[in-house]
């Protein structure tokens, strides 16, 4: 018998419809994955009755000939979705012990949609971070090993590294992620899966605990094309909660892949050639560039001038809106209060912060809280929101030319663990071909697209036009079927 | 433009953050370090260039002007808002004694 954990989400949800296996079958394999996985220190909170719940109400809604779109498929839930009735803590001491009466808009979507859920996954600290080691639950490691005879554990990218780690030791089929500068990209790069971040507004943020309010948007992480598919279809549409919520219908993306691209153009960005960036990754762009001209589509060089000053604006402009987000934590209304003997409110605000907030966190609410002060607003706030703009305006003058760009999705493969915490610069510096997209709004994609010279996943990145998910699947099915990825980490937990 | 210690002291103060000396210390490097990487964005000439508020068009909608329309977001629903605060009493949220 086929290997349940090794299916895709198509797969059990076709063949949970024809009845070749049971969905409890399923969620059982699944669950027994996780509990034999610790030592991946994936998950924060597992919930196997919960997984076990949905696939009865499954297996029950075929008998009765009631089957929902994703009926009998289990998935793990980034740990910065609330979920009603378990502990949702965004991987920090602030929220430990949270448990929120009431279901992000997300989360309520794909559990109507039939899916069951395997656990919480831990992530980055208030998902600040590219590397899962600013988690308050302990480091998130990635299922790779370097092929160098050594044993050095990897970083599964971050945020949500939770999410990549659990996907690509089969843990789970899918899972949430959610990217404010490339938290759902750089990890599926890192482990060799796949991931889109849809355009900003298409998933509601309400129940979603809030890092960058602009910049903040879920989307589905998974082992292929197909399934990011599926899952964001069942992720994405209006919600009157959210105010930048986009009232449009979800398209039907599923049906409408095609990896064709005949008669589309690809925009290749000459400022994301870096000097003296890993050979591996320039080859794989070339390699990549060769299979999106063999699926028919005409590449042409394209130019965004201002993606240098990209990650410095997001580095005012995503510390800027979390200082002002995370002032909800005030030892008053929910999460952590630390009440030293004597102390007054305001010495309760600051202990509460001081104990509760992890030290990338607070650099983070420092700087924001610096860049937002009186007389400094203009030069730093103000300026990185007016060089938002000109980069926005680089994207909408490159589409002119092209349908779709494409670019590496990360500038290395997997780190190893501690090898970039001692330097913030040089960890955020993995997220500069990620940040522009997002800074723009714009959907974008990561897929698996060769191992390096190490033996370890890359990951091509494609953006999109707003609104275009469709394009961006397409020509990452295009890679997908050319790429002919198929590399797993092996066994070691 | 570089900040000392008394700097990051203030900021941490308004942002609510208790830190000690050592924390200071550290973090004044830290912040340089950042804070002086992001004033290349000085160099960008943004004349008659506006600020982004908003990246992809979109309206401001108003709900309806109804009482508890959605009743997750409605009133009523008082145990729910209290159930995850640390030190409830009588029904409200409880704070240290606040005198003036």
């Amino acid at each position: 018998m086929t290997e349940l954990t090794n299916l895709t989400v198509t797969q059990i949800r076709d063949g949970h419809r024809a009845g070749d296996f049971s969905a409890v079958e399923v969620a059982e394999a699944f669950n027994a994955n996780v509990a034999g996985a610790k030592a991946l220190n994936a998950f924060i909170v597992e919930t196997p009755e919960h997984a076990i719940a949905a696939a009865k109400a499954a297996d029950a809604d075929r008998a009765a000939g009631t089957l929902k779109p994703l009926s009998g498929v289990p998935i793990g839930m980034k740990d910065l979705f609330a979920t009603n009735g378990v502990q949702t803590t965004a991987a920090s001491h602030m929220l430990e012990g949270f448990v929120p009466r009431y279901e992000s808009t997300v989360s309520a979507k794909l559990w109507d949609a039939g899916c069951g859920m395997l656990g919480k996954l831990n992530l980055d600290q208030f998902a600040m971070g590219s590397s899962n080691e600013t988690s308050y639950f302990g480091n998130v490691i990635s299922p790779w090993k370097r092929k160098d005879g050594g044993n050095a554990a990897l970083a599964p990218g971050g945020s949500s590294g939770g999410s990549s780690t659990a996907i690509a030791a089969r843990l789970c089929p899918a899972a949430t992620g959610t990217d404010t500068g490339g938290s759902i990209r750089q990890p599926a790069a890192f482990t060799g899966i796949s991931g889109i971040k849809p355009t900003y507004g298409r998933c509601s943020r309400w129940g979603i605990v809030a890092f960058a309010s602009s910049l903040d948007q879920a989307g589905p992480m998974a082992r292929d094309v197909r399934d990011c598919a599926i899952m964001l279809e069942n992720m994405a549409g209006f919600d009157p909660k959210d105010a930048t919520s986009l009232n449009l219908p979800v398209p039907d993306w599923e049906a409408a892949l095609s990896g064709d691209l005949k008669g589309k153009a690809v925009g290749i960005p000459k400022e994301y050639r870096l000097e003296g960036i890993d050979p591996d990754i320039d080859a794989m762009w070339d390699a990549g560039i060769a299979m999106l001209k063999d699926a028919g589509a005409e590449v042409v060089e394209i130019s965004l001038p201002h993606t240098k000053y990209a990650l410095p604006a997001y580095y005012i402009i995503a510390p800027a809106e979390a200082s002002s987000n995370l002032a909800r934590y005030d030892g008053v209304r929910y999460g952590l209060r630390d009440l030293p003997q004597g102390a007054g409110l305001q010495d309760m605000y600051a202990a509460t912060r001081a104990d509760g907030f992890g030290p990338e966190v607070k650099r983070r609410i420092m700087i924001g809280t610096y860049v937002l002060s009186a007389g400094f607003y203009d030069a730093y706030y103000t300026q990185a929101q007016k060089v938002r703009t000109l980069i926005a305006r680089d994207f909408d003058a490159a589409f002119g030319a092209c349908d779709v760009i494409l670019a590496p999705t990360a500038p290395s493969a997997a780190f190893g663990l501690g090898e970039k915490m001692a330097d913030p610069l040089a960890m955020y510096l993995n997220d500069v071909f990620a940040v522009p997209a997002s800074l723009a709004g714009l959907p974008a994609m990561s897929v698996p697209a060769a191992l390096n010279r190490e033996g370890l996943p890359l990951g091509l990145q494609i953006i999109g036009k707003a609104f275009d998910e469709q394009g961006v699947l397409n020509a990452g099915l295009a890679i997908e079927e050319r790429a002919g990825f198929n590399a797993r980490a092996e066994k070691w937990w | 433009m570089s900040i000392d210690q008394a700097t990051v002291r203030k900021i941490a103060s308004l942002a609510r953050i208790a830190i000690s000396d050592a924390e200071a210390a550290a973090m004044e490097g830290e912040l340089n370090g950042i804070l002086g990487w992001v004033e290349q964005l000085g160099e960008v000439d943004v004349t008659g260039v506006e600020p982004m508020t908003a990246v992809i068009p979109n309206t401001l909608r108003l709900r309806d002007d109804v009482v508890d329309a959605d009743p997750l977001t409605g009133g009523g629903r008082r145990d729910d808002v209290l159930a995850n605060a640390p030190a409830p009493q009588h029904g409200f949220f409880g704070v240290p004694k606040v005198i003036e």
